[in-house]
């Protein structure tokens, strides 16, 4: 079937399978393989794209739902080749090491920090629940989304 | 005065591809003409395979090929068991890439499809029919190791694989029925599933007309691959390329070369095209390596004033299906030889009986063997503790072996490098704050508020080893590691590893190194690895060695360089090379700091080699093969402080502490991070995760929605603090750092659970220790 996306603001017009999930769309038809795959489950969150601006799991979702809809993947987060401060926030926080997980707690928690400037520590471990982290401890990572949550609370 | 570098916690540099997701991990490399590979998996543990046909899936669209392991024939030998361990009955049953007659575990492969994109050959895997006849099954390794269990092997007699001995019984035996106290419990250290968040993955592409195999695949340890892939399909060493891309984590599980590799391999030679393979994570659960699984009955002897006497074990270590790459050696040489801890006890006996079982093989997972015997050791302690009624923390520091700087022989024969576990466990104790959180645990009692402290006082032996000493316990290969520092005309660093890391930050750590020993700016140095044509040979990435061990040998490469370019420099600038001093990258004249050459200016003029000293070649270059003297022994204290919820069982993490001593720090976030997350893995087996198999040997938790991973609101922010003592041995210190959090914070976390339920006189729950399961402890204690 023809599907009709907008990724990273460009727009991808293609004929897929009508099963293609999302993140296989992603990752082989348009070879954008920052998004990750985990697990077969939606639990690790290592495939979390941005659709039409909320974070959800590319797993879950087939690449025909995305029709007519804009798609952000980690490739397009940065601007102008300037880190999003999310991504420099896991650079200087140590908050990521074997990096699989990454593009998925990026754009997991860009968009959580968007919605909740400010959040604190309690809430920011909350929210990691639909992301799954096995080198960190997640420690540095909920350092880092505090540091982008403060800071954007006080832009406000 | 410039700052070192060495001790700097600098942001890592490999970070830049990974956060803006331009990292290449193996699943997200393409080549034109790739075929999908998919397996066809027993969904029986134990069954005669009576026949298979693949006719359907053959002629499926898109679909290329269908093989059984009848196709493969002698195109592929079986997948070798590489640790050998001496003097233990040792058998080594078959293992082919496909099942040959009979499937020993639910996910044995038993067929290949091929087709042109993953999802035909899911598809067409789905259509393969095979027929089987069930076989009886057993999944518990002490059950497995009884008369009349199941037989996986003809030719393994109670699937016994190996009995491995460790100690003299007649002496231990004396020990224990002379000392006051003995105390002695069933442990089950539970089967863990290792979860690198990347699974596994392998890509092959064959040239017929050089007749040359490239290998891309998700591997801690390329050189040992390559090596094992040449052996299993017949081609040469030197005609099999193995590429180790980006790696996503892997805990011990992308050590082995498992029958996947080899198959990919196989066809892709058969058929002349590349051929790619990618685990889904259902599979990963049921294919690759999983942890621990041991039934261990521990004893521990002692005098009735504390002083601890002996420990002793009996251990049925699960092996799986079939024997994992280095799976002999885990529950053995990596287990037994930690018997006597930090502890000053002169009685240690262990027989370790490895068991085949209708299970995924087990091998190594972050700590291998050590936090097995960590916790049975910090478990026995607890108990002598309190069977003796002595604090814990007291009946700890009255055994600790005082602080030594060069060699300290313990019971196990091992000889510690360097430690003072005293101050460590004082750090600690201080931090915690100890006496005051007595006080406020009995406060809370009377309260019906239930607070526990849990403590761990541990020292392991890691940055793998001798090589003298690997091949005296039967493993197949060497531990030495090799590295070259090669600098370019314009003075830029590359360094080439034969080791490979896959996300320890390595290429930072390393870098500093360099970095430190030769004045060039971090940013200028590239550490290559993970190619085993680009990179000398290396050993790999695993049980803690890439610091001390690659590390060593690229500080003593960059010591060769630098005195090259102190001769160098000096004839440069036409002084005695005694009046040249270094000073943070410049080679001066002494007395005239003007007159200096820099370390990049000196390249230079080595490669361009228009003035070079009498007898010194051209180039700037210089490689090290680096066999230990020793293992290094990091150790330190780890302190846990939970409350229990006596209505629901729940347990709350209230603070963690770590002290531990990896000696100096080269880049301290670094090391706190493989801390937090080592932490983290070793906390999560005490209150989480656990491997359920049914009777008839189905995996129950085979996703990650019946595996419970940590999350992150299980945690508080960690308390780390370090003590620093050098190993003596080694050319810069170091010790390794990346399985201690794993090692010590299972037995710390559980202990101080039991702490908590001390009042309801629970005196032990199975692992992990869940809301439900300490709920039903405190009902029926």
């Amino acid at each position: 079937m023809q599907i009709s996306v907008t990724v990273n603001g460009v727009v991808q017009e293609r004929d897929v399978d009508p099963r293609t999930l999302l993140v296989h769309f992603l990752r082989e038809e348009l070879d954008l393989t920052g998004t990750k795959i985990g697990c077969d489950t939606s639990q690790c969150g290592a495939c979390t794209v941005h659709l039409d601006g909320k974070a959800l799991k590319s797993c879950t979702l087939l690449a025909a739902q995305a029709d007519g809809a804009n798609v952000a993947t980690i490739e397009g987060l940065a601007v102008d080749g300037e880190h999003h401060p999310m991504q420099t926030a896991f650079w200087e926080n140590h908050g990521l090491q074997c990096g699989y997980c990454t593009p998925g707690m990026i754009m997991a928690t860009t968009a959580f920090v968007k919605d909740n400037p400010g959040a604190s520590e309690e809430a920011i471990r909350h929210n990691l629940e639909g992301n799954i982290c096995r080198c960190t401890g997640y420690h540095n990572i909920v350092k880092a989304v505090k540091q982008v949550a403060d800071a954007a609370a006080g832009g406000d | 005065m410039s700052t070192r570098i060495f001790g700097s916690g600098i942001k890592r540099r490999e970070d830049p591809r990974l956060i803006t997701g331009e990292a290449r991990y193996t699943d997200d490399i393409k080549l034109p003409g790739v075929l999908h590979m998919a397996v066809v998996r027993s969904p029986y543990a134990h069954a005669n395979i009576v026949s298979i046909d693949s006719s359907a899936a053959a002629a499926m669209d898109g679909v290329v090929a269908a093989y059984t392991s009848e196709d493969i024939g002698d195109g592929l030998a079986g997948l070798p068991t590489a640790w050998l361990i001496p003097d233990s009955d040792l058998k080594t049953p078959e293992h082919p890439a496909l099942a040959k007659g009979k499937v020993r575990y639910v996910g044995d492969g038993v067929a290949i499809v091929l087709a042109e994109d993953r999802y035909t050959a899911q598809d067409a895997a789905d259509a393969v029919e095979v027929e089987y006849e069930e076989l009886p099954v057993v999944v518990d390794p002490e059950a497995a190791a009884q008369d009349g269990a199941p037989q996986l092997f003809d030719d393994v007699e109670n699937n016994i694989a190996f009995t491995w001995v460790m100690g003299d019984k007649t002496a231990s035996d004396g020990v224990f029925n002379t000392a006051d106290v003995v105390v002695r419990d069933k442990i089950v250290q539970q089967r863990l599933l290792p979860t690198a968040m990347e699974p596994r993955s392998a890509m092959a592409q064959y040239n017929p007309a050089t007749q040359e195999l490239t290998l891309w695949c998700t591997s801690q340890n390329p050189h040992i691959h390559r090596f094992i892939i040449s052996a299993v399909t017949g081609l040469n060493e030197n005609k099999v390329r193995v590429i180790a891309p980006e790696v996503g984590g892997g805990f011990g599980s992308k050590i082995p070369c498992y029958p996947d590799e080899a198959l990919v391999s196989w066809a892709a030679i058969k058929l002349g095209q590349p051929v790619k393979w990618t685990e889904t994570r259902s599979e990963n659960y049921q294919i690759t390596i999983h942890g621990r699984d041991h039934i261990q009955y521990v004893e521990m002897a002692a005098n009735r004033d504390g002083k601890l006497l002996g420990v002793r074990a009996t251990v049925y270590a699960g092996m799986g299906g079939y024997l994992s790459t280095a799976a002999p050696g885990i529950p053995t040489i990596l287990h037994g030889l930690l018997y006597v801890g930090p502890y000053t006890m002169d009685s240690v006996y262990c027989e370790s009986i490895g068991v085949m079982t209708n299970a995924t093989p087990t091998d190594a997972y972050r700590g291998a063997g050590r936090p097995e015997a960590t916790f049975l050791l910090e478990r026995m302690v607890d108990m002598v503790a309190k069977r003796i009624d002595m604090d814990p923390a007291e009946l700890r520091r009255k055994n600790l072996i005082p602080a030594f700087e060069d060699g300290y022989e313990v019971a196990t024969t091992l000889i510690y490098d360097s430690g003072d576990y005293p101050a460590a466990f004082e750090k600690a104790i201080g931090i915690a704050g100890y006496d005051d959180f007595r006080r406020e645990q009995a406060e809370a009692r009377a309260e019906g508020r239930y607070l526990g402290i849990g403590i761990t006082a541990y020292t392991e032996m890691c940055g793998l080893g001798p090589s003298q000493v690997a091949g005296a316990v039967g493993f197949q290969g060497g531990l030495w590691e090799s590295a070259t520092v090669r600098v370019t005309p314009t003075g830029k660093v590359q360094a080439l590893i034969g080791a490979s890391p896959h996300g320890q930050g390595s290429e930072t750590t390393l870098a500093q190194i360099i970095g430190d020993e030769l004045g060039f700016p971090v940013d200028d140095i590239e550490v290559i690895h993970g190619d085993t044509t680009e990179t000398p040979m290396g050993w790999g990435t695993y049980g803690s060695r890439t610091t001390p061990v690659t590390g060593a040998a690229l500080a003593e490469a960059s010591r060769k360089l630098k005195e090259k370019a102190r001769v160098l420099a000096a004839h440069l600038m036409e002084a005695a090379v005694e009046d040249i001093e270094y000073d943070d990258g410049k080679f001066l004249v002494k007395g005239s700091p003007d007159n200096f050459q820099s370390i990049q200016d000196v390249a230079l003029m080595a490669h361009l080699a228009w003035n070079m000293p009498e007898g010194m070649d051209p180039g700037f270059e210089e490689s090290q093969f680096y066999d230990p003297p020793n293992f290094v022994y990091p150790f330190g204290t780890h302190i846990a402080i939970v409350e229990v919820d006596a209505n629901t069982g729940d347990i709350e993490l209230k603070r963690y502490i770590a002290v531990d001593d990896c000696g100096p720090q080269i880049n301290p976030e670094i090391v706190a991070g493989q801390i937090h997350g080592g932490v983290v893995q070793g906390i999560a087996q005490a209150l989480c995760e656990g491997v359920i198999y049914d009777d008839s040997g189905q995996l129950l938790t085979g996703t990650m929605m019946d595996y419970t991973m940590p999350r992150a609101d299980m945690f508080p922010n960690f308390e780390l603090g370090e003590t620093v003592t050098p190993s003596p041995h080694h050319p810069i210190g170091v010790k390794g750092v990346g399985e201690t959090g794993t090692i010590a914070s299972t037995p710390t976390v559980y202990n101080a659970v039991l702490d908590a339920l001390s009042p309801f006189g629970v005196e032990g729950i199975d692992m992990p220790m869940t809301p439900a399961k300490v709920w039903q402890a405190i009902q029926s204690a």
